[in-house]
């Protein structure tokens, strides 16, 4: 049992390290990071970086080389993360068209379809996002509404997705419809890919409690789609997306925010009833916890790279980890402000201020825990996938998707 | 990276379940549970036969000279077991002390009739209703001789001889008793999980020779020992969980298979993240042991404290999974339950350990 890499990794991360090094200044510290002015700015510095690693070959790793790919093993994907973990480098923006769409395209799509949009997705030249959610289909995500109707070889688009991050700035979408309503959920449905600047395609940010806005609504009112550009056979839109709905739970990792390290160095600097923090009892055991889970999280996850680095599959430990971390950066965060007593709730956007970090987490944690995939669902699949267990009894089984109750009665 | 056990490790954990199993191991803790009997002694012959007892002992002692990773496997299978025999206060402690001592000749004395079974250890170190310090152990050593009392002293009804923490002046260190020796009374203690004895150990101007002399040696010994109980104590819990699924799966109500209802998926699914959580972190506790890492006290105390979480979790939910049958004797429910108190106690309490935990780490600053 060791943490070391076989001469073969080693050699490919110093590799990656060198690379890195000659393009990219490190960071300072473990919280130090890229930060973009604006989200218009971020875009830019993401697709001058994006298109300079696709450049050297380290775009889209275990993609095929053909559309822009290395056909990099699972351990060398693993080894480049922690390498560029290292380094401020811009990031966000692509992941859902490199993580979710570019799968199912490669999948689905035809072979002159792979040639156009894949190359462009590896290389940062286009955004794509993922409209899948409704407001009547958020865990049960197969009771999507959106209407698509067939005349001829064009599809008319007809509803409302929601929860659609980056949808303002994106090229492409994949886009999953309802084009059977009297089959029962999961047989009436078809997946296309659309044009983002389509008309009748409106797209409207949503206010977060936060008071950002990363997600929008995207509204379709008779948006026309080529068949050529459906994915998948008409009423096999169910199974196209748990294509992207596994990888879509594959990508979700830690939630980011204060973490342990944070927390430990918050009570053994503040002052708590007279004396530091750190020598308060429930305060040494809320900390001993978190520790625990961290580590916890961090080991499973050593566990995961060294099955891939014997290029097993790795163990299904990695579904607890967006349960543990989006509740104990809830935990956390809470912790932090009521340590900072009512001065915690004063809001603060001040960059380095202590009240910032936790009052982020405290506002992002909530909603770490319902995207991607709520507590609840993960529980579900882990009870499901992981240990056996059987699915809920469905009320919708069987029924025409017509006849269903669902949203807000 | 290769934070794995290795085939070999997999294969003598396999070994291990498989001849536990097959010698009805939790039946045994029943057995011992019920009667009068204070560990079950057919099972303890066939354990050390198949040289587990031996595992982490060198060859030139008796031992079979594997390493600790070894040991740790065994220790998960034997909590799955919950084996009734005194392997724990005989192998994770006992004979930890002697081989961290600095005494050769003791050594030689009792390391082969440790590696063979002969010979029971036990810790005695507890004294009253409150964790022992360096300041409160009363237990005295004093020209060659021990007094005071230690209870709760597992298996120390049966042990062959005592590891005994004493403060010698100012300093606390550990002491080793033969249990022939003069001056000892010994009194079992009933407790809450009779598939493992419990004494009180008395000395009396009792002699003893000295095997560690600071109080920095009790805290490793306990560090070593706790990443083996955490290994314990993961079996039993993943035990737990299997049997609260098993019992879902096959039990019907309202219609349907109970495992069907998210209150119960639900209530698994935690039982699987505190498992995992303890497992991931007992391996972090199995490389620090097995490799004299710096970071023992941390890797010991995080292993410990999760894999407490992990049992206590998923035993008090195995009982409530199965509803009132986990609740009656015949169930096997309660024997986790107990077991789970038991280790829990054994080497001192979660808060203790949390602060150890934290304690290590602004020792070190290595967060």
């Amino acid at each position: 049992m060791d943490f070391n890499d076989t001469p073969e990794e080693a050699k490919f991360r110093k590799e990656a390290f060198e690379w890195l090094k000659a393009n990219a200044p490190l960071k300072e510290g473990p919280k130090d990071g890229w930060r973009a002015a604006s989200e218009e700015d971020g875009l830019k510095e993401v697709k001058v970086w994006q298109k300079k690693l696709h450049e050297a070959g380290w775009a889209c790793m275990h993609w095929p080389k053909a559309f822009g790919g290395r056909e990099s093993t699972p351990i060398e994907r693993v080894i480049w993360g922690q390498e560029v973990s290292k380094f401020k480098v811009p990031g966000g923006y692509l992941e859902i068209g490199q993580g979710m769409a570019g799968p199912v395209m490669m999948m689905y799509a035809t072979e002159e379809q792979k040639e156009r949009y894949l190359p462009p997705l590896a290389t940062g030249e286009e955004i794509w996002c993922q409209l899948f959610s409704e407001p009547a289909a958020g865990s049960d995500v197969a009771g999507i509404k959106t209407k698509a109707e067939l005349d001829g070889d064009t599809w008319t688009i007809n509803g409302q997705k929601v929860w659609t991050s980056g949808a303002h700035f994106s090229d492409y979408g994949i886009l999953v419809t309802r084009s059977d309503p009297s089959a029962p959920k999961h047989k009436g449905l078809t997946f296309f890919f659309v044009d983002m600047k389509s008309p009748g395609i409106e797209v409207k940010p949503i206010k977060q409690i936060s008071g950002g806005a990363n997600f929008n609504e995207v509204y379709f009112t008779d948006v026309k789609i080529p068949d050529s550009q459906r994915l998948g056979a008409i009423g096999d839109g169910w199974k196209v997306s748990l294509t992207t709905l596994m990888n879509e739970r594959l990508a979700v990792g830690d939630a980011s925010g204060p973490d342990f390290e944070e927390a430990f160095s918050l009570a053994r600097g503040q002052d708590l009833n007279g004396k530091l923090a750190i020598e308060n009892d429930a305060v040494r055991e809320k900390l001993a916890d978190w520790y625990c889970q961290q580590s916890g999280l961090k080991y499973a996850k050593y566990r995961n790279i060294s099955a891939l680095s014997r290029g097993e599959t790795p163990g299904p430990q990695s579904s607890i980890t967006k349960i543990v971390s989006g509740n104990k950066l809830q935990e956390v965060a809470n912790f932090g402000l009521d340590i900072l007593d009512s001065a915690g709730i004063i809001r603060t956007d001040e960059a380095g201020a202590e009240q910032s970090m936790y009052q982020y987490g405290f506002y992002g944690a909530a909603g770490i825990r319902i995207a991607g995939g709520t507590d609840e669902i993960l529980k579900n699949i882990i009870s499901e996938q992981v240990l056996g267990m059987p699915q809920d009894m469905r009320a919708d089984k069987g029924i025409p998707f017509n006849e269903i109750p669902s949203g807000n009665k | 990276m290769n934070f794995e056990f290795s085939a070999d490790q997999m294969q003598l954990k396999d070994i291990a379940r498989k001849f536990l199993e097959k010698e009805e191991s939790v039946k045994r803790a029943r057995t011992v549970l019920e009667g009068e009997e204070s560990f079950d002694k057919d099972l303890w012959s066939q354990v050390t036969e198949m040289g587990f007892t031996a595992t982490a002992i060198p060859e030139e002692y008796g031992g079979l000279g594997l390493g600790y990773l070894e040991l740790c496997v065994i220790a998960e299978e034997l909590g799955r077991s919950l084996a009734p025999t005194p392997f724990s206060s005989s192998v994770y402690l006992a004979t930890e002390a002697i081989l961290q001592g600095n005494d050769d000749s003791v050594k030689e004395a009792f390391l082969p009739g440790l590696a063979s079974g002969d010979k029971i250890g036990a810790f005695a170190h507890s004294e009253s209703n409150t964790s022992p310090t360096e300041t409160n152990i009363s237990c005295s050593y004093k020209d060659g001789n021990l007094s005071g009392t230690k209870i709760a002293v597992v298996d120390g009804d049966i042990a062959d001889f005592y590891v005994v923490s004493a403060k010698n002046g100012s300093s606390v260190g550990l002491y080793l008793v033969e249990g022939s020796s003069s001056g000892i009374e010994v009194n079992q203690q009933p407790t809450l999980d009779p598939s493992r004895s419990h004494a009180s150990v008395s000395f009396d101007n009792t002699p003893c020779s000295e095997l560690k002399s600071d109080w920095s040696d009790v805290l490793n010994l306990l560090d070593r020992a706790a990443v083996l109980f955490a290994f314990e104590q993961l079996g039993g819990a993943e035990a737990c969980m299997d049997m609260a699924k098993e019992y879902a799966m096959g039990r019907y109500a309202f219609g349907r298979s109970i495992a069907s209802f998210q209150a119960i998926k639900h209530k698994l699914a935690d039982m699987y993240i505190a498992v995992e959580l303890a497992r991931s972190n007992c391996y972090y506790g199995a490389w620090a042991l097995s490799t004299d890492a710096p970071e023992l006290p941390t890797a010991a105390a995080t292993c410990r404290v999760s894999a407490s979480q992990a049992y206590h979790e998923c035993s008090k939910e195995n009982i409530q999974t199965h509803g009132g049958m986990g609740f009656t004797w015949e169930f096997d429910c309660h024997l986790y339950y107990r077991r789970c108190r038991q280790l829990a106690a054994n080497i001192g309490s979660q808060s203790i350990w949390k602060d150890k935990l934290i304690s290590s780490l602004e020792r070190a600053n290595q967060i």
